[in-house]
């Protein structure tokens, strides 16, 4: 667990600002994205002059949260949710937010704690 | 290792695997990454969230002189609960200050286990009040260090000023069954809150 830091590696910055095309924030497609939410492809051409673009389409045949997305690629959250919106945009992706145990006007979930603890119990 | 339902390419597309997520937090050095690490089925990784539109009060705030980036990591790792659900637990930045900067952070979460090194009481204050304040539910996990001294868990909440409905529980954070035991009791927790609420609907 580390405190903030500045980037050792400057030359990063610039690699993030042609990944992105210069914009700093994801679109509204991908504004709501979390670390826990899942990214799974769908089939189809792939959209983005980026390799980074391909590769995520590749490491999420088998869906994968966008945690492990940035940890694997070696992307902060803020520039890879902005290439996760080209992909969402493009239809080449689709994102699953992680399920609340409490929904606003349906009140708590259950059956999904219950399914928790016993996915637990079974460890 | 077995990452249930995520190393089989065709058996479900990965059609309807679902996440939930819980937080682990917590003061410096309270042992969030060791107990990320001994519970769950991948090495922990590190994720990051770089803040490029820190204005002057966030520049101030984290004290960062000239315009460059911050960044601010979390640890994670993640647990196969079925072959449809899969827990991932993400450890908070051991300075809560920063966890404003992470936008939606605990948002979307089960709930969170706050740890405490009873060594260093005093350094899980600000976790245990950021839950508080965010209302996040949550559990209180002692952990029990070598040289830790054998605290009474009813003397420490006294301490902490923890409430009586919230679970405090002694486990050690190198231990997976330990550790798993405490997001047992996490989830007890959030399932009685939730009975209650149903109820008094």
């Amino acid at each position: 667990m580390s405190a903030p830091r500045r980037p050792a590696d400057p030359p990063g910055l610039e690699r993030y600002y042609v990944l992105t095309g210069g914009r700093s924030g994801p679109g509204g497609s991908a504004a709501g994205l979390d670390v826990a939410t899942l990214v799974v492809s769908r089939p189809g051409p792939v959209p983005g002059p980026q390799h980074e673009h391909e590769e995520i389409v590749r490491r999420c045949r088998e869906p994968l949260s966008v945690a492990e997305l940035g940890a694997h690629l070696g992307l902060p959250f803020n520039i890879l949710a902005v290439l996760l919106s080209d992909l969402l945009d493009a239809g080449r992706v689709e994102a699953r937010d992680p399920v609340p145990a409490h929904v606003a006007g349906r009140g708590p979930d259950l059956a999904l704690l219950e399914e928790v603890l016993s996915g637990l119990e079974r460890l | 290792m077995d990452l249930k339902g995520f190393d089989r390419p065709g058996r479900h597309g990965g059609g309807d695997i679902r996440s939930v997520k819980v937080m682990i937090a917590g003061g410096f050095g309270t042992g969030k990454t060791t107990m990320v690490r001994s519970v769950s089925d991948i090495r922990p990784l590190t994720t990051e969230e770089t803040l490029t539109q820190a204005g002057a009060g966030v520049d101030d705030l984290i004290g960062v002189a000239d315009k460059s980036q911050t960044t601010v990591s979390l640890d994670f790792g993640k647990i196969g609960l079925s072959d449809s659900l899969v827990l991932y637990l993400f450890g908070t930045p051991g300075q809560e200050r920063f966890w404003f900067l992470w936008n939606g952070l605990f948002k979307g979460a089960l709930g969170a286990v706050v740890l405490v090194d009873t060594r260093r009481l005093a350094s899980s204050f600000r976790a245990i009040e950021e839950m508080e304040r965010q209302k996040v539910p949550f559990v209180v996990a002692l952990n029990v260090f070598p040289d830790s001294k054998d605290y009474p868990v009813e003397e420490i909440r006294d301490a902490l000023d923890i409430p009586a409905h919230i679970p405090v529980v002694s486990f050690d954070a190198r231990d997976r069954a330990s550790s798993r035991d405490v997001l047992v009791a996490l989830v007890r927790h959030l399932r009685e809150r939730s009975a209650v609420a149903v109820e008094s609907r």
